[in-house]
């Protein structure tokens, strides 16, 4: 009976794994395959007498490396920030009581309800008039913004998570209060940092919005505006989904590869932050 | 020490001391100060990225704005006026009341969702729940952009796959079908495609939670007899509820205020205001009538809006910190 009712969980879960990835799927699939294929009325459900064509033909015009260089260029600028900015705050607030720390915290949590939506045309005004539109600084300011409270939020979790009992007693045993934080308290950290890490890769990565407004020109676009520039250039002349698809692919291959990489901290990163806020 | 003449050793040690304690006073002035160190810089970011447009959008609201202000003229204080002309226009009532109950009923299904799956994983033995998770992974890991593009090409009219597999249900008849065409069917895959973007976020949050629930307890209910109902709704349910508040409150935060999915959607084959959602309203008053003015009015409405909704939650934590 107990085992019964298993399998039909069991088979419950694979059949909601297949739904959820059959887009995923289907972008590859569809990338592979030539447009005359896609054009038949019956789906072609699997990628046989395929070809990396799509691909070669999506990156043709060199574009596509120019957008990358940019998206690589902004993610490792607020990843790097993030990660800097986040760590100190979070040692603020969970290792120190002092005036305006409650305050401080609230703002961090409110701000983090502020529609990035809502703020764009500000940005865009402020952006242009600093002369900052069309550049990797200004998008990056933006996003280092955007992204510090939640991960402020997140490695607070962390920080809060290693006793301040352990380097204490690291000190006790003669080392410096520099190094007891670095041998004890940055280890246990680690797994926090990486989550933030990743999850301001994530953010920057994929942003659409702002960089909408704040990219405006062309040779300035990240993979995300590049992919949708893409799109509207196929739609003009009756869109060739292969080649769409191909290019879908390559802006998120990066990604996918990164988050299973990573995936188990960052989960974990995740909620430590939330329960434990 | 304990002899009552002062002796010099004594009194080095006293000046010791007091040296001592002087530093000490430094060094906690200095911890004192330390902290503010440790949050200037996010302070700083925070102030110009989102502080000052913040601001700008408040004083904006006030003011009244529109072309003539682009090239230069100065604005004029007009207090609540853009409010008034909001507030008393039914369209934007209509997209207020359309984004309020798509963002409830995504969030809400998002939810129901997410914990289901989040169960399911704690159930199934372990090869099952890797295949699941790395299925939620994948969608969850794909930019918004790339997947709004497979999503628009699975909902295609002509060749999607979506028509055709429903077309092959018996007595249902989609060939064809644009659901691009009325609202109704732009929201449901408006709907459809948000809430499979959001899911993983839940459900694999909500499983990092289910772990943390001690298995002792749970075995002494099983002893105390607690059936599977009991166990869900008297023992695992009040452990995770505090990831499942802020999951909900970010949930109802990101759908309320959705735009990119439904920007690209819109660019796929539909348009006028009768498919807008707050952000692409927002949106299109800023951008396209350049009335920047109203759009930060708006603006301010969402805000305080997902303030209020937040509001019970924010109280909440705010009790807590003292």
């Amino acid at each position: 009976m107990k085992r019964k009712s298993r399998v039909g969980l069991s088979v419950l879960a694979i059949v909601i794994s297949l739904v959820w990835i059959f887009p995923v799927y289907w972008m590859l699939n569809s990338a592979f395959l030539p447009t005359t294929v896609l054009e038949r009325f019956t789906p072609t459900f699997l990628p046989f007498g395929g070809s990396w064509r799509n691909f070669t033909s999506a990156m043709d015009d060199g574009t596509f490396f120019r957008a990358l260089g940019m998206s690589v260029a902004i993610t490792l600028i607020v990843v790097f920030f993030c990660i800097l900015f986040a760590f100190l705050a979070a040692l603020a607030i969970s290792r120190f009581k002092f005036r305006g720390r409650k305050t401080f915290i609230i703002a961090v949590l409110l701000i983090q309800m502020l529609p990035a939506e809502a703020l764009f045309l500000a940005q865009y005004k402020m952006m242009s008039s600093l002369g900052l539109l069309n550049s990797v600084v200004g998008v990056s300011i933006i996003y280092v913004a955007a992204v510090v409270p939640f991960t402020i939020w997140m490695l607070r979790g962390f920080v809060a998570g290693v006793p301040a009992d352990l380097e204490e007693a690291a000190m006790v045993d003669g080392l410096s209060r520099f190094q007891a934080f670095m041998k004890i308290t940055f280890p246990l950290l680690a797994p926090g940092l990486v989550a933030s890490g990743v999850y301001a890769f994530l953010q920057a990565w994929n942003e659409f919005t702002v960089a909408l407004i704040l990219l405006p020109a062309e040779d300035a676009q990240t993979l995300p505006l590049w992919l949708r520039g893409f799109v509207q250039a196929s739609a003009t002349r009756a869109t060739d989904w292969g080649e769409v698809m191909a290019a879908s692919t390559l802006v998120a291959v990066p990604v996918i590869v990164f988050f299973l990489i990573v995936q188990g901290r960052m989960t974990s990163g995740l909620v430590s932050g939330a329960v434990k806020g | 020490m304990s002899s009552p003449v002062t002796s010099p050793k004594r009194q080095a040690q006293s000046e010791e001391s007091i040296k001592a304690a002087a530093h000490a006073s430094k060094a906690k002035r200095r911890a004192r100060r330390a902290p503010y160190w440790l949050i200037a810089a996010s302070i700083g970011i925070l102030l110009v990225g989102t502080g000052y447009p913040t601001a700008w959008q408040l004083v904006t609201s006030t003011q009244s704005y529109g072309l003539a202000q682009q090239f230069g003229a100065a604005a004029e204080f007009i207090g609540l006026q853009n409010y008034i002309e909001l507030l008393s226009d039914t369209e934007f009532w209509q997209v207020v009341g359309r984004s309020l109950v798509f963002c409830f009923v995504v969030a809400g299904l998002t939810l129901a969702l997410g914990l289901a799956f989040a169960l399911l994983m704690n159930a199934v033995n372990k090869a099952v729940r890797l295949i699941l998770q790395i299925s939620m992974l994948l969608a969850w890991a794909m930019p918004i952009v790339a997947s709004m593009t497979v999503w628009t090409w699975l909902f295609d009219t002509r060749r999607g796959v979506v028509n055709y597999l429903l077309d092959k249900i018996p007595g249902v008849d989609m060939y064809r079908f644009d659901w691009f065409a009325s609202p109704w069917t732009f929201f449901l895959m408006a709907g459809i495609i948000v809430t499979w973007m959001s899911v993983p976020f839940v459900a694999f949050s909500i499983f990092a939670g289910l772990t943390q629930v001690s298995d002792e307890v749970l075995e002494a209910s099983a002893l105390d007899g607690a059936s599977n109902g009991q166990r869900l709704r008297l023992i695992i349910l009040p452990m995770i509820k505090p990831v499942i508040a802020i999951v909900m409150l970010l949930q109802v935060i990101w759908d309320l205020r959705v735009f990119a999915q439904i920007k690209i959607l819109q660019d796929a084959g539909a348009s006028g205001s009768k498919f807008d959602l707050l952000g692409t309203y927002i949106y299109k008053v800023g951008t396209g009538s350049n009335d920047f003015a109203s759009a930060a009015a708006a603006s301010v409405i969402v805000l305080i809006l997902t303030i209020s909704i937040s509001w019970w939650y924010v109280r909440k934590l705010m009790k807590e910190e003292d």
